[in-house]
């Protein structure tokens, strides 16, 4: 190259002088793909990985199960029927009290969205439930709600409330207030522009604010059933640790991750059908 | 049925928008309100439809709205304001549901017809181009049978080709059926075009500068440049002195 650059025909001879090369591209990356078997695939080298260090002895087999001997106990647990035993009680723990905690956390959420009194009145206090490790208050709980499956019920629902009225109320303040002064404008009545309008709008918030608060159910699910239950999955894996009988404990564990890909999962599809309308 | 505006004024705070307007928006006609940008001319609109109440002065209806007006003073929003999660027709079923219709869907056939949006009932606004949209919240304001309508920018989201397209449409509806509409605007070749009366806006605080009359029939209008060279005068200079503001 010479001075040809400092030209105002600098351009021109440089598309002459024969090193044309293309564009760089810059724009790719930040958009993560889908890949479906990257996920399985990380699962299966994990315990793959766990069997052959085990078996080959440069893992110590007290640190870990073999994959292989959790497998025939689950197995073993389905064969005898006690699968069922355990997990009946435990998912109609986790339906009812993940049921009653979403709704009610839905409707307290969408009145702190939509009236100032309540968020005034509420706010505050769903800030100072929020941090309060729930399983601390199982034994006020049993001493309201009895022994038995109300005061499980209590405490899961609970833990799905406090999460879901805070995304409720995000999620409400965020619905797009041309769309509300539309209702106005047409002489919707207040139902009719909550009903058709807030809540639709506010979905997709609703929606991930019940991810997390499923997640936390699962987790109180156990913890209340390790406290006082003699069926569900908390009180087999609690008899399993304190044997320390790792397989068993591992089996439960393993469960306990089942229900929560499957919740994910099932938020995931609700997800795909009700909000089909955002691109 | 008439409106007439008396003496608004109107503060946001410190700032006055609206200073002692006063209008009348006779049946059957389309009224257009131009002025520079932060004139007050949406705020303007948004009190003549009681989505806003004024600090001073009053928004008069005169005469009582046709029979069968479900909704008498109807927006047609710059923004669309459709909801996405509902069809076309969908969108245009909500403004009716509240109401009793025997004939509910076939008011939404007849609207989507006149705005040919017919084969489009089924789509998500997604799926729709701006003009499109526009047709769709125009459609929406139709089925409630308004006996004035309240424009506000309706093309300023759109490009010029669509916004000459839906220019032509609104002049057609009002050729078959003479509504009367108040129709805000910051483009001066669509107050002349759709205009019988264009009320020019004064910079803040917004006052009536001038109400130009337009008697050419609303069909066989050209350019009308002599009209928008008129308007343009008025306005230029404080254009640029709105341009050159800060926001408060």
């Amino acid at each position: 190259m010479t001075d040809t650059t400092h030209s105002p025909h600098g351009a021109r001879s440089a598309q002459t002088d024969g090193s044309a090369r293309p564009v760089p591209f810059r724009g790719g990356g930040f958009r993560p793909a889908t890949n479906r078997w990257a996920g399985p695939l990380v699962f299966a080298l994990l315990i793959a990985f766990v069997e052959v260090g085990l078996r080959a002895g440069w893992i110590s087999n007290l640190t870990l199960p073999l994959p292989s001997d959790v497998l025939a106990t689950f197995v073993q647990l389905y064969e005898t029927g006690l699968l069922w035993r355990h997990l009946v009680p435990s998912l109609t723990r986790f339906m009812v009290g993940g049921t009653l905690g979403a709704l009610a956390g839905i409707g307290v959420g969408t009145l702190i969205g939509l009236f100032g009194l309540a968020r005034a009145g509420l706010v505050p206090m769903v800030a100072a439930l929020f941090p309060v490790p729930k399983i601390a208050l199982l034994p006020l709980f049993v001493i309201w709600f009895g022994i038995g499956e109300g005061s499980k019920y209590a405490l899961i629902a609970l833990g799905t409330f406090t999460p879901m009225v805070v995304a409720t109320y995000g999620a409400v303040d965020n619905v797009d207030r041309t769309l509300i002064r539309m209702g106005q404008s047409f002489g919707l009545s207040w139902g009719s522009i909550v009903r058709k309008i807030v809540l639709p709008g506010a979905m997709p918030g609703i929606l991930s604010g019940l991810r997390i608060g499923l997640a936390i159910a699962i987790i109180l699910l156990v913890a209340a059933e390790m406290l006082g239950a003699q069926y569900g999955i908390g009180a087999y894996i609690l008899e399993a640790g304190s044997l320390y009988d790792l397989e068993r404990l591992f089996a439960g564990v393993a469960i306990l991750s089942v229900l929560g890909v499957a919740t994910s999962a099932a938020v995931a599809w609700v997800e795909r059908r009700v909000l089909r309308w955002r691109s | 049925m008439e409106l007439r505006v008396a003496g608004l004024t109107h503060r946001y705070g410190e700032t006055c928008v609206l200073d002692d307007v006063s209008l009348e928006i006779p049946a059957g006609r389309i009224v257009c309100v131009v002025g520079p940008s932060g004139c007050g001319k949406s705020t303007l609109l948004r009190m003549l439809g009681g989505l806003e109440r004024p600090a001073a002065g009053r928004v008069l209806q005169i005469g009582r709205p046709p029979e069968g007006s479900l909704n008498p003073l109807t927006y047609v929003f710059q923004d669309f304001a459709l909801l996405p999660w509902r069809d076309v027709a969908g969108n245009v079923r909500l403004v009716l549901e509240d109401h009793r219709l025997p004939n509910r869907e076939d008011v939404i056939a007849d609207v989507l017809a006149r705005t040919r949006l017919t084969e489009f009932a089924r789509a998500l606004p997604r799926q729709l181009s701006g003009g499109m949209k526009q047709r769709v919240a125009i459609a929406r304001a139709l089925a409630v049978r308004p006996a004035v309508m309240l424009m506000d920018e309706p093309l300023s989201a759109l490009d010029a080709q669509t916004r000459e397209l839906l220019m032509d449409d609104l002049i057609g509806l009002w050729m078959r059926e003479r509504f009367t509409a108040v129709y805000v605007t910051h483009n001066l070749a669509e107050a002349v075009r759709l205009g019988h009366r264009v009320v020019v806006l004064s910079r803040r605080p917004g006052r009536i500068r001038e109400i130009v009359e337009i008697d050419e029939p609303l069909g066989g209008r050209g350019a009308m440049e002599e009209v928008q060279a008129h308007l343009w005068g008025l306005m230029r200079d404080e254009a640029r002195a709105a341009d050159a503001e800060l926001v408060p």
